[in-house]
């Protein structure tokens, strides 16, 4: 299968952009639509939740409520969330009158005029395996307001005190609905290896049930492609105590041996870290993570002697301001 | 300033963290003991209060940083005439009251009469009604006093309010006081906090829920398995974990950062007021804090609710009342030979305002626990979904053409189209529009809580006359991204709303967000109606619970720029703010 997409490269691109968009536009509109229908669809289990938070009278009033609207015929309480607005939607400046701030600027400026700054080092860890000993970095740094703001994301391993394989994205985050923002920008793969340089568009938020999610697709020179999905959840097992499941999946269009990648699924990481938050902003952690290689990618690492997955204790930091 | 971490001693479960009380000998008192007249010298009432009173028609306030020490830490705050509260003013109705107000500061400065009816430029909005008062210069603010009542008043610049500017203010009647009372005492609650508010802010934009330590964890999901099986449990958080919404969000900033002041005072250095058994005695309840909602009650004894907002009501009697930022109580009570306790506990349950009235100096009443925080239940979350409801809004269509004769729960649900994008996480399309909902926390919890449906203004409404016209605007926000916006628009995104001068208005406020916002419009009353349509109460702020639809009528009376915005103070400089151009 490989060896006839790797023949076509037309069929190949073809087929890249398909995955690539049929994974974003379905994930982006999974989110949507469950955002969508959380209204109407969660109505049963409230009667459950009455008994247990509400007094009795209310209880058997939102019982029989939610019976009705579990009926075809009931109203639906609509949309609560997502969605775009009804031709009929009122207009936020009707009221205005014709009344503007004036022509001088306007001198009363509050905070969702002003620009914040914020750097998250989600991951600083020493990585153990089998037979070897790395240090991993994983950032992510912002500066903007609300709706609009420069983002940067690092990753990378450093091995030996050398680099060796690292991604820095730098990009134009911009709030497209309530709980997603849509990233544009470059990426640039530096570290063992030729450098690449790529083209990046993502969307990076909050799926229904606090699942938060980061997928970009690239565009590289010379055809490449590639898409990478990392998810991430948090578990409070007390306030301070947090256990975050975490899972990294990669995948190429092409195959790039100067850089081990071959086509296809390449690289995925599955993992759990614990940590422990002293403050908010500051928590240490140790972990567990299988890390594998697959396909193309997987034959070039056996091919040059590596293990093609291997299990990885991890220790580390996290800490933001 | 130094890590907050000195300040809060790490525990293993900062839920259940004792918020800190404060120094015994408390506040701004080691900083004021040398300029301040002897305890128990300030007043005829005899209180332990650290707040002069300064009667009369000129006034002149100094705004200056000030070193205190609230929590054991030294902090610099900002205060006014050199105490925190600053100095109680106490004025007569009819009196032209003339103030200068010096900015010691290094940054600009105003001051605002929250809730005063006066000319525009003497509101003291920088940006809206004036230019702010510089660093090293007064501003004269002259007005004359057309009302009675308490009320009180602020910076309204930058994060000042936090950080110590604010006092309260007594009108007395031109004639004698409808309200008698023995003896009268300012009850000024607020919430102190040693960060800087900016950085609070700032924490916010990054983490909505930073100041949260009673989340949803597996261990109570484990007991809830063990109560109502796992099935139910899951049901449970269904909803709001597919909404990714917060049930246990009560209140942005908790006592993790907030130490709650009565007075200026800390839970431990105990504001005392004194009263001889038997005697009626006023206490003035306002709530300045900048982001907390306080449930006062006296265990012990009934407060008879006599006004509000500076405008007297029916009386009404009850146990506990729900104070929302920048709304005032006053209550009569009538203390037997005991003391007592007056417990102010924040809204989120994490902490509380405490002081005590006594016969006699030295003598303390028990201090309750804080309630158990509650879960927001669907009520807060969707609104009125009873089949009554659903009817009511289905008539409501085909009533439009009439609803300038009724109250809010006539009318139909229009969104803006602005809230549909990234600055809104949820709307509401079935609100409940009763005002005899106490809210979160405090229904059924066998105490008479008093709701919005028990006041009544005396007198009634100011003006006779029915709504002219009609303007609905939603409150909305979202907490992941930490925005708050009206109709899903900040501040810096909207246009002024335009009142017509002379007309009488009817406001419908709609909360599409889970958090309780008291909305201030300033230089206009709101006269707040019941669901039906009737007056019910005239107020400058009005607290609009989570998915409640309210209505209220002004009479646009008085020409000019006017600020209007949520009072809880990081979503008001988050831009949940509105200018109203008067013309």
């Amino acid at each position: 299968m490989h060896s006839i997409l790797k023949t076509d490269p037309v069929s190949d691109r073809i087929r890249t952009f398909a995955v690539v968009m049929i994974m974003l536009c379905s994930s982006f509109a999974w989110a949507e639509e469950q955002a969508d229908t959380a209204a109407p669809s969660a109505a049963s289990p409230m009667s459950d939740m009455d008994h247990s938070q509400m007094n009795h009278d209310s209880a058997e009033a939102m019982d029989h409520d939610m019976a009705a609207m579990d009926s075809a015929a009931a109203p639906v309480p609509g949309r609560a969330q997502g969605g775009s607005a009804p031709s009929n939607a009122r207009d936020p400046h009707a009221y205005s009158g014709g009344y503007d701030f004036g022509k001088t600027p306007r001198t009363l400026r509050l905070a969702d005029e002003k620009n914040f700054a914020s750097l998250l080092m989600d991951r600083l860890e020493t990585v153990v395996t089998n037979n070897n000993t790395l240090a991993t970095y994983d950032l992510q740094a912002w500066y903007g307001r609300d709706y609009d703001r420069v983002v940067l994301k690092a990753e990378g391993d450093y091995d030996n005190g050398a680099l060796q394989e690292a991604q820095t994205e730098l990009l134009w985050g911009h709030a497209v609905v309530s709980f997603w923002d849509a990233q544009l920008g470059v990426r640039y793969d530096s570290g063992d290896g030729p450098n690449r340089t790529w083209l990046a568009f993502g969307l990076q938020g909050l799926a229904p049930y606090w699942f938060e999610l980061d997928i970009t697709a690239y565009v590289g020179d010379e055809g490449r492609t590639a898409m990478s999905l990392e998810a991430e959840y948090e578990l409070l097992l007390t306030q301070q105590l947090i256990l975050q499941p975490r899972v990294e999946i990669d995948w190429y269009g092409k195959d790039d041996a100067g850089r081990d990648i071959g086509s296809g699924f390449s690289k995925a990481s599955v993992g759990v870290r614990l940590r422990y938050e002293f403050r908010r902003e500051i928590a240490p952690y140790i972990g567990i993570e299988w890390a594998g290689k697959f396909g193309d990618t997987k034959k070039l690492a056996e091919a040059a002697g590596e293990d093609s997955s291997e299990t990885r204790f991890v220790a580390g930091l996290r800490f933001w301001f | 300033m130094k890590p907050i971490v000195d300040q809060f001693p790490i525990v293993p479960d900062p839920s259940r963290r004792r918020f800190v009380q404060g120094l015994a000998a408390g506040g701004a008192m080691l900083a004021l003991s040398s300029v301040h007249k002897p305890l128990w010298a300030q007043s005829e009432d005899r209180s332990t209060s650290i707040v002069p009173i300064l009667s009369g028609s000129q006034f002149d306030l100094t705004i200056a940083e000030l070193p205190v020490n609230f929590t054991g830490a030294p902090r610099i705050a900002t205060a006014i005439n050199g105490s925190i509260p600053g100095p109680t003013l106490r004025w007569r109705e009819g009196d032209t009251v003339t103030l200068r107000v010096t900015n010691h500061l290094k940054e600009s400065t105003s001051i605002h009469w929250h809730g005063m009816i006066l000319p525009y430029q003497m509101d003291g909005v920088p940006g809206i009604s004036f230019d702010g008062i510089a660093p090293g210069e007064t501003f004269t603010y002259r007005f004359k006093v057309q009302q009675t009542g308490t009320y009180w008043y602020h910076s309204h610049s930058g994060f000042q309010e936090q950080t110590g500017v604010y006092g309260a203010i007594i009108i007395d009647p031109a004639g004698s006081d409808p309200i008698q009372a023995d003896r009268d005492y300012v009850v000024q609650l607020s919430d102190w906090t040693d960060e800087d508010p900016m950085k609070v802010f700032a924490k916010l934009k990054k983490m909505g829920d930073y100041y949260n330590f009673n989340q949803l964890t597996a261990g109570d999901f484990l007991r809830d398995t063990g109560n109502m099986g796992w099935r139910s449990a899951l049901q449970k958080r269904r909803m709001w974990n597919q909404m990714r919404m917060s049930p246990t969000d009560l209140g942005d900033i908790t006592a993790y950062s907030y130490t709650y002041l009565m007075n200026g005072m800390t839970p431990n250095s105990n504001w005392t007021g004194l009263f001889k058994p038997g005697e009626r005695v006023r206490l003035r309840i306002i709530n300045s804090g900048a982001q907390s909602f306080f449930d006062v009650r006296i265990p012990g004894l009934k407060m008879t609710v006599v006004q509000t907002d500076g405008q007297d009501v029916e009386p009404v009697t009850v146990d506990e009342l729900r104070i929302g930022v920048s709304e005032t109580y006053d209550v009569i009570v009538t203390p037997e030979d005991e003391p007592y306790t007056i417990f102010a506990q924040s809204m989120d349950r994490t902490g509380f305002a405490r002081g005590t009235l006594t016969p006699r100096i030295g003598l303390m009443a028990p201090v309750p626990s804080v309630d158990e925080p509650e879960w927001l239940t669907m009520t807060d979350m969707m609104g009125e979904m009873s089949h009554d409801g659903m009817a009511g809004m289905d008539h409501s269509e085909h009533m439009m053409t009439g609803a300038v004769a009724m109250g809010a729960g006539a009318t139909q649900v229009r969104h803006a189209k602005t809230e549909y994008g990234p600055s809104v996480d949820m709307r509401v399309d079935t609100p409940r529009t009763n005002l005899d909902d106490p809210g979160i926390g405090l229904r059924n919890n066998g105490r008479r809580v008093l709701t919005y449906a028990d006041l009544h203004t005396v007198g009634g409404a100011m003006d006779p006359r029915g709504a002219e016209r009609e303007i609905e605007l939603h409150l909305t926000g979202n907490m992941e991204r930490y925005t708050w916006s009206i109709d899903g628009l900040e501040f810096g995104k909207s246009t002024p709303i335009h009142f017509r001068y002379g007309e009488r208005l009817r406001v419908i406020l709609h909360n599409d967000t889970m958090m309780t916002h008291p909305m201030h419009l300033h230089g206009l009353w709101s006269e707040l109606e019941s669901p039906d349509g009737h007056f019910q109460v005239r107020k400058h702020a009005i607290s609009v619970q989570p998915a409640q639809r309210v209505s209220f009528l002004v009479a646009v009376d008085a020409l000019g720029h006017w600020a209007w915005h949520c009072h809880l103070l990081y979503h008001m400089d988050a831009g949940m703010f509105r200018e109203v151009v008067v013309a």
